[in-house]
């Protein structure tokens, strides 16, 4: 690994360019009409939003509403559940990606699992479950795979690799979520919250890392079908400046495209590879389930049938519950991740729900809303 | 003696004195050490300060330092951040069976090193033998005495309109044991920044500087001393981020993994809370230390947000830096 990352940075932190974008910003919003609610749909975004206080320097009529991407965030109960119930199997290995070990389920979570004795272990790469599967031959190790388009590739050849070797105790439970289909459904969906919901979705920042995968192309339908533009940006607080600019500019000239501002290393259609790797270990799921915005059609990735003897899921089906576990009353995470609320209007907010002891997944995952707000605090707004 | 460390050695018995005799002693002996007593006897101090630590860390070696070290510079940096310079240590060691004798007596060998830097004694010890899986290779618990030699230096001396100070760049200890305990394979040379802290302090104290306050940024780094100070005064500091020294290599580490350099843990690295007035020289005496080059004027104490550290950006826009919560964790994606 090549540590000399310094360029990676540098140039995409540089006070002089964000000044500079940031003065553009306010003037090319002089000729907006009204107010432009933008949502970044992932939790990196809202981070690194949160983190270099961008926020301050927009004018008032640039308005950011939190997005429900972040996969930890988005994993209901039930799920979580299904993970403690198989770490605390005997002679099980669960392995999960981060963040993942600190959510907890109805019964606890991973972390709590593991404080219990129960062999959880996290890993930076997929890869790594495989070289634990190795060395623990008389153990089942099972892989909580999580993550939207930007790690299903990782999780795709980390099965394909399993095969390959002839490693036999490597199980995969499948959690990978899908971007386009949740923001189909903040637009459509219209049930009584959402009309009562102010802050209506005018255009949408795209997740860079997604769309390197799967192309930018995924997102096609929110101007062409919505009226919803979307600039797919990087993460860096020059890269959102630029797709916050890249959006202005479309509105103020009466445009609703399709634009890449992480030019860098995103392209239209993606990484043909890598998708085709996941096309074949992976199909739609009917329905998922996502916290706080319920069951949503084709959002989410299961194993083939042909895999079906290498699914967590259904190699222990007996223990695994089925039932939907309600989220704690108090909180809204639901409508935080629709974008309805803000963290502050929770009424646990920062009280009896802190990143310490979270009571919800926002607060949990470094990157959710909520942790976002707690941690940074928001001094001039 | 045996190559690996046996249950026996830890008995209490023959092989339990052999082992204290021929590794211990060997090295770390000294008159009051070598008398062999239940207690040392010492020469009174006149203002002692006091205080303990338990090592645990993996990899027992690491780049720039090894558990032996970090034991010593751990408890006499406690010392001198209260401007107390160390004297007198204690050393209990709980080895797991089986651990190789040939690493038992590199970690020793380090001790000894680093407690000559800091002019002090190893005066009592301990040794334990426990099976095999009831510790992770070795622990080490080190106590301290030491002499007071600053004036009035402690949390509560902090007050509005002070400077803040770090030694030198943040952050290597913490991304040091992250690189070698993941594996990364890195092509920079990164280490720990693992170092005895007394002679700057004594060299500070030496040239008049009255510091407020001191505190090495151990676990929790930077973001944790500077929490602690703001909300033991009720007082804000103010941080410019862009005059916080960082390495590349840290900061190369951070990008990957997603963390906050001023989260990580240092082992050689302190905070100061000082007049204004004695900045320039205070930064003059650091910078001749290792690594003190680095060393910087990042902040300085006000009121504003009673309790919270607040960042500047270099753009312009403010924020706070929270305490660093629960266990560091890479991002997911
Ligand atoms: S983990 Fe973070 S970066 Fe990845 S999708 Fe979630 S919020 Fe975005
Ligand atoms: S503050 Fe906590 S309880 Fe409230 S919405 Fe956020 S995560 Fe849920």
């Amino acid at each position: 690994m090549n540590l000399t990352l310094k360029n990676l940075y540098d140039d995409f932190r540089d006070p002089k360019t964000i000044r500079a974008l940031a003065e553009l910003i306010h003037q090319e919003s002089e000729g907006l009409e009204r107010p432009v609610n933008i949502m970044e749909v992932c939790g990196g975004h809202t981070h690194t939003i949160m983190k270099y206080g961008l926020k301050q320097l927009l004018p008032e009529k640039i308005r950011f509403i939190h997005g429900p991407g972040c996969p930890v965030c988005i994993m209901p109960k039930e799920r979580i559940d299904h993970a403690y119930i198989l770490a605390r199997q005997p002679d099980v290995i669960l392995v999960t990606l981060g963040d993942m070990i600190k959510v907890p389920g109805s019964r606890g979570s991973l972390q709590q699992a593991r404080s219990e004795g129960a062999d959880v272990r996290f890993v930076y790469s997929p890869l790594d479950a495989l070289k634990i599967a190795r060395e623990n031959p008389g153990k089942s190790v099972i892989f909580f795979a999580i993550g939207f388009e930007t790690t299903t590739p990782m999780t795709a050849a980390l099965i394909r690799r399993a095969e390959d070797l002839g490693v036999k105790n490597l199980l995969y439970h499948i959690n990978h979520v899908t971007v386009p289909e949740v923001m189909r459904e903040l637009i459509d969906s219209r049930d009584e919250h959402i009309d009562s919901y102010n802050n209506r979705i005018d255009a949408f920042i795209g997740p860079s890392h997604v769309s390197v995968i799967a192309g930018a192309k995924i997102y096609r339908e929110f101007p062409e079908r919505y009226g919803r533009p979307v600039v797919v940006s990087g993460f860096e607080p020059v890269d959102v400046m630029e797709g916050v600019l890249m959006l202005v500019r479309q509105f103020t000239q009466g445009r609703r495209e399709l634009e890449i501002q992480y030019k860098r290393s995103v392209t239209m259609e993606g990484n043909l590879a890598a998708q085709r790797q996941i096309d074949e270990v992976f199909e739609k799921r009917g329905l998922f389930k996502w916290r706080g915005l319920g069951n949503i059609p084709h959002s989410a990735l299961k194993l083939l049938e042909a895999y079906a003897h290498l699914d967590a899921e259904k190699v222990y089906a007996e223990i695994l519950p089925v039932e939907e576990i309600e989220d704690h009353k108090l909180c809204i995470c639901g409508d935080i991740l629709r974008g309805m609320a803000e963290p502050t209007e929770c009424q646990v907010f920062g009280t009896a729900c802190t990143p310490s002891k979270p009571l919800g997944s926002c607060m949990v995952s470094s990157e959710g809303a909520c942790a976002a707000y707690y941690k940074y605090g928001d001094l001039l707004k | 003696m045996k190559k690996c460390i046996t249950l026996a050695q830890g008995n209490g018995g023959a092989e339990n004195h052999a082992l204290i005799k021929e590794l211990f002693w060997r090295h770390l002996g000294n008159d009051i050490l070598d008398r062999g007593e239940d207690a040392a006897v010492l020469k009174a101090l006149e203002r002692p300060a006091f205080t303990t630590d338990s090592f645990t860390v993996s990899p027992l070696f690491f780049p720039g330092g090894d558990i032996g070290k970090l034991s010593v510079c751990g408890t006499c940096n406690d010392l001198a951040m209260m401007g107390a310079q160390p004297r007198y240590l204690s050393l209990s060691v709980v080895i797991e069976e089986g651990f190789e004798v040939r690493s038992l007596e590199k970690i020793v060998r380090s001790l000894k090193k680093e407690l000559a830097l800091n002019d002090a004694l190893v005066v009592s010890g301990d040794t334990k033998v426990v099976p095999r899986g009831s510790v992770d290779g070795l622990f080490i618990t080190t106590s301290g005495i030491g002499e007071l030699q600053g004036e009035g230096i402690g949390i509560k001396a902090i007050r509005p309109g002070d400077a803040i100070i770090v030694s030198r760049d943040i952050g290597r200890h913490g991304a040091a044991i992250f690189a070698a305990r993941e594996g990364m394979e890195l092509e920079s040379a990164l280490e720990s920044d693992c170092a005895s802290l007394w002679p700057q302090v004594a060299a500070l104290l030496e040239a008049g500087i009255q510091p407020h306050a001191l505190r090495d940024a151990t676990r929790g780094g930077l973001a944790a001393v500077l929490n602690e100070w703001a909300e033991a005064n009720a007082l804000c500091i103010e941080i410019d981020e862009e005059e916080i020294p960082i390495s590349d290599e840290v900061r190369g580490i951070c990008e990957l993994l997603g963390f906050e350099p001023a989260f990580l843990a240092n082992e050689g690295t302190f905070v100061l809370a000082l007049d204004p007035a004695d900045v320039p020289l205070a930064l003059e005496i650091l910078e001749a230390f290792p690594g003190g080059e680095a060393a910087m004027r990042i902040g300085e104490v006000k009121g504003e947000y009673p309790g919270k550290v607040v960042l500047n950006s270099p753009w312009g826009t403010r924020r706070f830096l929270d305490w660093p919560t629960g266990e560091l964790l890479p991002r997911i994606c």
